[in-house]
């Protein structure tokens, strides 16, 4: 083999553009937060020009008087508060929904019968809606909180151990025998080799267990209010509705939006952006 | 045969059989090999003559039902960090590790070693397959080559008595291919590790193994043994290549032609 100069190429100047970095306008164009951002906007305005229109603010209160009814529960530091409690509910419950299905997809990958157990258990609660579960949770922990958690932690706990359960099985057989190879068993080689492989499908059950978990909160806290005082965001906007003040029920509303779009939009987009992003596991 | 270095591995007679949903499948039939030390043993044979399952064997992940096979005289039962395994697939690299990441949770999770030694470890390993630039690189943005060069490395790291691998160019370009396979001689050349090569390429076997073991298919047995130099050299009493005389010994069962291509890429 001889190292010839290659013959024919064009010299680099003949290039019309090898690299050259984007117009501010298309770089705006493509950042799915700015587009998003246009997307509500235009729903905003949408919003106004018909509740302007129906002119009945007892049935839909413009978006202006939405936002001024908003800033000002926020301002009062009431909203602030309602919300405060529901969310530290519900990160309880959620914490030991994850818990729990963690335990049990262990559980399932290590021995038959509990897979066996994780497989049945999944089939029979999962399409059990949370809700449904409420009367029997108030005649078995009583009217507050330990009731809310339990139909908390029920509406967390299946579909995230289905994910994980569901991630693990899907690992590959290769990365399973590079697990063992270098000596990995048992519940180490679960949470150094499975966890981390069935990432992007654990993520993806936390996103929805977290979304189930919002839900049934905000239903819950609506169906039967407070007991200790200061209730959530779900027992606000039920009050609110009892006396009329419709602003404030979409200010409720709102905030549960507006907390479900920082959740999903900062923590779990940062969480998939650390990882499976990072890993190629997911583009 | 190689009686001046010691011996490493001893199989003897060793039948695998592993079961499918509905069937019980005989992969190998009462196989018997030895391997010594610094030896580059190929396990040739055509798809389904039980040389994957039976290097998967030597690894500790399938328990033989018949014959025993003997590490340095202590009966393998399960896998471990002493035999490591080098896959054909590219996803043998832990995609959330970056190269370094993959060699030192090799030799960490193992136990071989820890802190600053595996460190230092890791990085020879990785300067030796010449991807020392690459050490921060997620295992996704590296090419098919690099990826099995990092696997390579990490289980040279480990240094293990036998390299167990698994047809791992398989999945490469022909030109990446070549390449491999002349890296891997000059690593074996700096360090004379001990592997054991499983692949379907005549050519190939040719070129990486000193001792080359032809199985046929159905169960896998023991067809044949010869010895390599590396350079296809011409047998004296035959008068023929020695892939020639591979190739002869593999279609005489079934003198269909057209089946080359399928097997000797």
């Amino acid at each position: 083999m001889t190292n010839k100069k290659p013959l024919g190429l064009s010299p680099a100047e003949a290039f019309g553009v090898v690299e050259q970095p984007l117009s501010a306008r298309e770089r705006l164009v493509g950042n799915v937060v700015v587009r998003k951002l246009l997307i509500l906007m235009l729903l905003a305005l949408l919003w106004e020009v018909y509740a302007r229109w129906v002119n009945n603010p007892l049935v839909l209160p413009t978006f202006w008087v939405t936002l001024e009814s908003f800033a000002g529960k926020i301002l009062s530091g009431e909203l602030l508060l309602k919300a405060g409690v529901s969310l530290q509910l519900l990160l309880k419950g959620y914490a030991i929904g994850l818990v729990l299905a963690l335990v049990l997809s262990v559980l399932a990958m290590t021995t038959r019968l509990g897979q066996d157990l994780l497989e049945v258990l999944t089939a029979m609660l999962n399409p059990l809606p949370a809700i449904a579960l409420l009367p029997l949770a108030l005649v078995w922990f009583g009217l507050g909180n330990p009731s809310i958690l339990f139909v908390l932690v029920h509406s967390v706990m299946w579909p995230v151990a289905l994910n994980t359960h569901a991630g693990f099985q899907a690992v590959s057989n290769t990365l399973r025998m590079v697990g063992r190879n270098v000596g990995l068993t048992g519940p180490a080689y679960v949470l150094r080799i499975l966890v981390p492989a069935a990432f992007p499908s654990i993520l993806s059950g936390l996103k929805v267990g977290w979304a189930f978990a919002w839900r049934t909160l905000i239903a819950a806290e609506l169906v039967f209010g407070t007991t200790s005082g200061s209730g959530g965001l779900g027992w606000f906007i039920y009050e609110n509705k009892n006396v009329l003040d419709i602003p404030a029920v979409f200010a409720g509303l709102f905030t549960v939006i507006v907390i479900g779009l920082v959740v999903e939009g900062l923590i779990f987009r940062t969480l998939e952006r650390a990882t499976v992003r990072k890993w190629g596991m997911q583009t | 045969m190689n009686t001046s270095t010691p011996l490493l591995l001893d199989v003897d007679g060793v039948t695998l059989q592993y079961k499918t949903r509905e069937h019980r499948v005989t992969a190998t039939y009462r196989v018997s090999f030895q391997v010594h030390q610094g030896d580059r043993f190929v396990l040739l044979g055509p798809s389904g003559c039980g040389k994957s399952t039976l290097l998967k064997a030597v690894g500790g992940y399938i328990r033989p039902v018949e014959g025993q096979i003997l590490l340095k005289g202590q009966l393998i039962e399960k896998p471990g960090p002493d035999r490591v395994m080098v896959f054909q697939e590219f996803d043998q690299l832990l995609p959330w590790k970056t190269v370094l990441g993959n060699v030192l949770f090799a030799l960490e999770a193992s136990g071989r070693l820890r802190g600053a030694q595996a460190l230092e470890r890791a990085h020879e390993a990785i300067t030796k397959v010449k991807l020392e630039r690459f050490s921060d690189a997620y295992p996704h943005t590296l090419s098919g080559g690099m990826k099995q060069r990092v696997a390579i490395a990490r289980g040279m790291a480990m240094e293990p008595d036998i390299l167990l691998m698994d047809e791992p160019f398989a999945a490469l370009d022909a030109l990446t291919r070549r390449q491999m396979q002349d890296e891997l001689l000059q690593l074996w050349e700096a360090s004379r590790f001990t592997v054991i090569f499983v692949t379907h390429s005549i050519p190939e076997a040719v070129r990486v193994g000193n001792r080359i073991m032809l199985l046929s298919p159905h169960p896998g047995q023991v067809r044949a043994e010869f010895e390599s130099d590396g350079s296809d050299s011409i047998d004296a009493d035959s008068g023929l290549h020695l892939s020639e005389r591979i190739h002869a010994m593999l279609f005489t069962t079934s003198p269909k032609p057209s089946d080359e291509a399928a097997h000797d890429k």
